[in-house]
């Protein structure tokens, strides 16, 4: 984001006008760093979010008497954050190509039953291949996902095709969904699921446990690390050959070390969350080890809904900056009229982000049906809502055309952080959603305001 | 059509194939007939200008041709063969490439991205967007040396840097035929002089142009031929070096050819 400021940016030179309004103030008091952070070339909202995520925790740790920050709660709040935050990646690009999804919830809903079904009913008994295949898991997720697809690009074509406001039609979907899962069963809970499957929501069954472990955690950490600085280094490498200019080498070093920080970081804290003592002992006791008086550290490391939302990420990542759907997506998003007359087919774009939007809700409803080993008829509820505030605290403007993915996630963990904080500190829920309603309202609108000034 | 194809002096290319000619192109909306039955032709090396009054149907035909809508009735042949343009990707297929009035950029993203758009450079299955800057580089800085923002959105640029995104990409895939839609109204006299040349030298290297413009002096400056329409229909087509700019004024005010001007109504046009 550039925030107009003396001596930078278009060849015309920019007046530095008078400060008008309490958003130009603000933004005329922060120029002289984000003249600094330009060298940088980091995106100064993303840091905005950093800073209030940083504040949000270190005050609930103070509050929380040390609690909040403990290895234990990060670990939770990771897990809690994963399945709104997978959706979250593909709302970005629903809400950047000027259209919203409000049937996420209810979509989610309905594919996490009828993955339940799939496993717990219709291939174990219907089939008869009995419960604990060890292929159910993937076959279930796999038809989960396309179902999911169809149903999420279903809605698109009447959106892209019929022309139907996407308000309305996932407004009829947020019901037609919802409906559909008392079809199944008439309002019963599906469970349980099967036991691999399970592990797909970060919990344990018997010995099981649904995350990496200690050494496959740092082994993730050192592969992204150094994924990270190779992507650096190429890209560099790819700029010096076209003579474009380069970030200085200070510069670099730093936003590698970092990214390179963060992620090591993260797995750090889930290696520092012990397995829970009874199934560390009932661990210890099958791998013939014995358990030290002092009590048996067993590291957890990173859960898999974690390490899904992680790849989650990466994939809508790339698909959003790095292919032409990504970039037709924000192109239909900055002008509609410009994208078609460019040639692209917005119709068929439109239609393939609700279908993308459909697959992560499977996703998302694998690791909520998993987490709660059971389908239960109110899976999902409200999720949209959660989904789109995280979009839109992350940065993503209903104006269409800006939002990232990476923002959206922070959003998301901004969001959850709210919720779990309070939750520590014993406020009920009905405050709970006071307060993060407020902080909604209030972080779209100071970014609306520095938007305006940087304008 | 009062007035025939090449009135005056021969065109300069009487025995050539026209690079493009509209036949008889008709477009409503509902029930208003924006174009009717309208003819025109091009040819390579040639600017020719297409002035009229609001609402004359100006753009509208050059939408036709350059597949943003597609024509009700009528031709269009490029190289003398009969072309159907269903969307504008049919009109760039052929070489025909469009800067619009609106420019139609996607303010939210950069010069390069803007200059590829629907016609990305892909590396590894990924976009490659250092070969796109680099192209945009050297394209935007043959129209405009102190162009230096090719990271930040177009929407931040001045409107001679974002005109010159709109003619970057219009150039870049060797076009054979350009419209521009009234390419200089939203610039300063300097841009305005730099589209000028710009024109004559895409003019010499052979391209094609239909110039749509409000500002008559510009159609001199520019054009060879100038084709004048009046609420959806040609008046005419004349020779630039045959008519005076207060003929092609009566053309466009009046809507007459200007053999069947008055003096008394020339008379009445200065007032």
């Amino acid at each position: 984001m550039s925030v107009s400021a003396p001596g930078n940016a278009t060849t015309e030179g920019t007046q530095p006008a008078a400060p008008r309004s309490f958003g130009d103030s603000v933004s005329a008091a922060f120029s002289p760093i984000t003249d600094r952070l330009r060298v940088l070339e980091v995106d100064t909202r993303m840091l905005g979010m950093l800073g209030a995520l940083v504040i949000i925790w270190v005050g609930f740790n103070i509050l929380s008497g040390g609690t909040f920050l403990s290895p234990r709660n990060l670990w939770n709040l990771s897990v809690q954050s994963a399945s709104i935050a997978i959706m979250a990646t593909g709302m970005v690009l629903i809400i950047v190509s000027r259209n919203i999804d409000l049937s996420v919830g209810s979509m989610l809903g309905f594919l996490g039953y009828t993955m339940a079904m799939i496993q717990a009913v219709w291939i174990p008994n219907d089939l008869g291949f009995g419960h604990e295949q060890p292929w159910i898991w993937i076959i279930t997720l796999i038809l989960g996902i396309a179902l999911g697809f169809f149903v999420g690009g279903l809605q698109g074509f009447v959106v892209a095709y019929a022309g139907v406001p996407s308000f309305i039609v996932t407004l009829g979907g947020l019901l037609v969904w919802r409906g559909l899962i008392f079809r199944y069963a008439q309002g019963q809970t599906i469970a349980p699921m099967e036991s691999t499957f399970q592990m797909l929501g970060g919990g344990t069954v018997g010995t099981r446990v649904g995350a990496l472990g200690e050494w496959p955690s740092w082994i993730l950490g050192i592969v992204l690390s150094v994924a990270i600085v190779y992507l650096q280094i190429s890209s560099r490498r790819r700029r010096r050959k076209y003579g474009f200019p380069v970030r200085p080498l200070w510069a670099e070093g730093l936003v590698g070390a970092v990214s390179c920080g963060i992620v090591l970081g993260v797995v750090l804290v889930a290696n520092n969350y012990p397995l829970p003592v009874n199934v560390a002992i009932a661990y210890a006791e099958e791998h013939g080890i014995t358990v030290p008086p002092g009590g048996l550290f067993i590291p957890t490391g990173v859960a898999f809904p974690v390490l899904i939302m992680l790849i989650v990420t990466l994939v809508v990542t790339f698909l959003a900056t790095r292919r032409r759907f990504g970039r037709y997506v924000y192109a239909i998003g900055g002008n509609p009229d410009a994208a078609s007359l460019a040639g692209i087919n917005v119709r068929r774009t439109i239609m393939l982000t609700f279908a993308l939007m459909g697959s992560l809700a499977a996703i998302s409803a694998a690791v909520q049906t998993a987490r709660l080993n059971a389908a239960v008829t109110n899976l999902g509820v409200q999720n949209e809502l959660d989904v789109i505030s995280a979009a839109v605290i992350g940065g993503t403007s209903f104006s269409g055309g800006i939002g990232t993915v990476p923002g959206a996630i922070l959003g998301a963990v901004v969001m959850q952080s709210l919720r779990s904080g309070m939750v520590l500190l014993l406020v009920d829920s009905p405050t709970q959603d006071i307060v993060v309603g407020i902080v909604l309202v209030v972080a779209v609108g100071l970014d609306t305001l520095v938007r305006r000034r940087s304008r | 059509m009062a007035v025939s194809q090449h009135a005056g002096t021969p065109a300069p290319s009487t025995q050539r194939v026209p690079l493009v000619e509209l036949r008889n192109i008709r477009v409503s909306f509902g029930g208003v007939r924006a174009v009717e039955g309208v003819s025109m032709d091009l040819y390579p090396g040639e600017v020719v200008g297409v002035v009229g009054g609001n609402g004359a149907g100006k753009t509208t035909l050059m939408r036709t041709l350059s597949g943003a809508r597609p024509p009700d009735g009528g031709q269009i042949f490029v190289n003398g063969q009969p072309v159907s343009i269903a969307n504008p990707r049919d009109a760039k297929a052929l070489g025909i490439e469009t800067i619009y009035q609106t420019l139609a950029l996607a303010d939210n993203l950069d010069a390069p991205a803007n200059c590829f758009l629907g016609r990305e450079l892909m590396g590894g299955g990924s976009l490659n967007d250092s070969a796109m800057e680099s192209e945009t580089r050297k394209v935007i800085g043959r129209l405009n040396p102190n162009f230096k923002n090719f990271k930040t959105p177009v929407l931040r640029l001045s409107g001679g840097q974002r005109q010159a995104v709109a003619i970057a990409r219009a150039i870049q895939f060797n076009a054979k035929v350009l419209i521009m839609d009234e390419p200089t109204a939203a610039l300063g006299p300097a841009e305005t002089s730099q589209v000028h040349n710009l024109v004559r030298q895409l003019k010499s290297e052979g391209i094609g142009i239909f110039l749509v413009s409000h500002d008559i002096h510009d159609v001199f400056d520019l054009s060879e031929r100038i084709s004048v329409m009046y609420h959806g229909r040609l008046v005419g087509t004349v020779n630039k070096n045959d008519v005076t700019t207060d003929e092609v004024l009566g053309m466009i005010i009046l809507g007459k050819p200007p053999t069947k001007l008055t003096s008394q109504e020339l008379a009445e046009l200065h007032g």
